[in-house]
């Protein structure tokens, strides 16, 4: 949270821009709303890192839209992985805070990219572990589709083709970095 | 590799810290009503606990259950180690029946780094050895500080920390040495020259960078935490002491002589308490006790360590491998 903001390296292209990110984020808002009006039962999730900070923003943009204060939670889903056997480094955990009750609540649960779907996966169980939810649906900024679960989203920001050697990174000001930006590069430029 | 928790000696820094961190995250599935969570789902961890111990054993079964992991207690009194096994040939058997992690207690020091050698699958977390270390207890010691420090916004550095008592046998204080230094906070051992261990006042002892009191009030002057030890009245017939009473005297903790010499102090023990001996109930069961703190996060830091030792691809190619 010191010094000065942090750039992405010029040769990541750029595939939505600020000003996309928060219409995206607008819209995706609205079509919550509309889905159910009575939003008293609603609860908007991020998945740590990527997916709490758009939540965060969804939360803020639907209070703004129905003058209403809407739940807000984040998870963890480090410790509900399929695949903690196969990670190199040592994970860290930052936590779950959901500080509603889970039972009966509609949640829509907030990630930054949906990709293979394991993540959404953990994120189920983890969800289920704190209660019995009247529904859960999903939110994602961007879907880069080779879902490897049967796994579908309620609300996509923009879809974006791409192959599975390519990166998807997510940079929002919130992080740290000068501007909002999500941008598409290749293999070999992934290996930050 | 196959990573182990041995002691906190052999500890970097920065791993003490992520122990730490992801041990506060363990906190708050403690909190949950359904406290479980699926990480260590399959693995199995074994309990070898050669020495008495209640407290302990029940918080590494506990965090190993918390973690889904499949956990089996073994204690001296009913396993072959009283029908004259050697420790060699009971770790070869354990190494027979693949488990991910072995738990281990022994009153002999070494012990753990001894299985090391002889179980090539397994990894191993010493709960406690002889004089040597009591990791885990010195862990869930900092994390206990920790949040304490943090609710004043004041960070795990720079602290005024006196260890009371039987250092000289006490595997806490010597995880707790190391802990304190790692961290950068400042060391003070006060015990009676004959409750000092014999290389304390040495050169080089703990590298340096711990002070050794005699007097109660110069060691307690403006400490943050006093930690004290438990006085280990079955060593009493060795004469370490002339008498109870008169350690009680000059070295037993009451609210008086923190109100005087460093009011502001929080009190760790490790347990269990000789109420009146070491540390009087006005203190423990006083405000500036933290030992209830202790014990609930004595959970959450073994959730920590089985679950950075008992995940990652360590784990994986060595079973794959052999």
């Amino acid at each position: 949270m010191s010094g000065k903001p942090k750039t992405v390296p010029s040769s990541w292209k750029q595939v939505l821009d600020a000003e996309t990110i928060s219409r995206c984020i607008s819209r995706i808002s609205y079509e919550i709303v509309e889905k159910d009006r009575d939003v008293s039962n609603l609860a908007i999730v991020g998945i740590r890192t990527g997916g709490e900070f758009i939540a965060k923003r969804l939360q803020q943009r639907i209070e703004e839209i129905e003058k209403a204060k809407i739940a807000f939670g984040v998870i963890d889903i480090t410790l509900y992985r399929d695949d903690l056997s196969h990670q190199s480094a040592q994970p860290t955990l930052r936590g779950t805070d959901l500080p509603f009750s889970i039972s009966g609540t509609r949640i829509v649960l907030v990630d930054d990219v949906l990709y293979t779907g394991r993540t959404i996966r953990a994120a189920l169980d983890a969800i289920i572990d704190f209660g019995r939810p009247s529904r859960v649906e999903l939110a994602c900024l961007v879907d880069r589709g080779h879902r490897e679960v049967p796994i579908r989203p309620d609300y996509v920001g923009k879809n974006l083709p791409t192959n599975r050697q390519e990166f998807v990174r997510v940079r929002l000001t919130e992080m740290d970095y000068s501007t909002d930006g999500v941008y598409l590069i290749s293999e070999n430029e992934g290996k930050r | 590799m196959r990573q182990h928790l041995l002691g906190i000696e052999y500890l970097k820094k920065s791993e003490l810290e992520n122990y730490l961190s992801n041990a506060e995250a363990f906190v708050e599935v403690s909190q949950r009503e359904l406290k479980k969570v699926p990480a260590l789902r399959g693995k199995t961890v074994i309990n070898l606990f050669l020495e008495p111990s209640t407290r302990t054993r029940a918080s590494f079964e506990i965090a190993a259950k918390r973690l889904s992991a499949d956990t089996v207690n073994m204690t001296g009194s009913e396993s072959s180690v009283t029908k004259g096994e050697t420790l060699i040939d009971t770790a070869r058997t354990l190494q027979a029946m693949a488990p991910d992690v072995i738990v281990v207690r022994h009153k002999e020091s070494g012990v753990p780094n001894l299985l090391v050698n002889h179980i090539s699958r397994a990894s191993i977390i010493n709960a406690g050895d002889g004089l040597h270390e009591h990791p885990t207890q010195a862990l869930l010691d900092c994390l206990t500080l920790k949040q304490h420090f943090a609710a004043q916004d004041r960070p795990l550095e720079g602290l005024k920390v006196a260890i009371v008592g039987d250092i000289r046998h006490s595997r806490v204080a010597r995880s707790n040495i190391w802990a304190h230094k790692l961290l950068g906070n400042e060391v003070r051992l006060i015990a009676p020259p004959t409750l000092m261990p014999p290389y304390a006042g040495g050169a080089g002892a703990f590298e340096g960078g711990v002070q050794i009191f005699h007097s109660l009030a110069e060691g307690l002057e403006g400490a943050d935490v006093v930690m004290v030890l438990r006085m280990q009245l079955e060593r009493q017939s060795e004469h370490f002491v002339p008498t109870i009473e008169e350690y009680i005297a000059e070295y037993g903790i009451n609210e008086h002589i923190l109100r005087r010499y460093a009011p502001g102090a929080v009190v760790l023990h490790p347990g269990p308490i000789n109420r009146g001996v070491e540390l009087s109930s006005e203190v423990a069961d006083g405000p500036r006790a933290l030992i209830g703190n202790q014990v609930t996060n004595g959970v959450a830091v073994r959730m920590a360590v089985l679950f950075a030792l008992a995940t990652g691809e360590s784990a994986i190619s060595e079973q794959e491998s052999a």
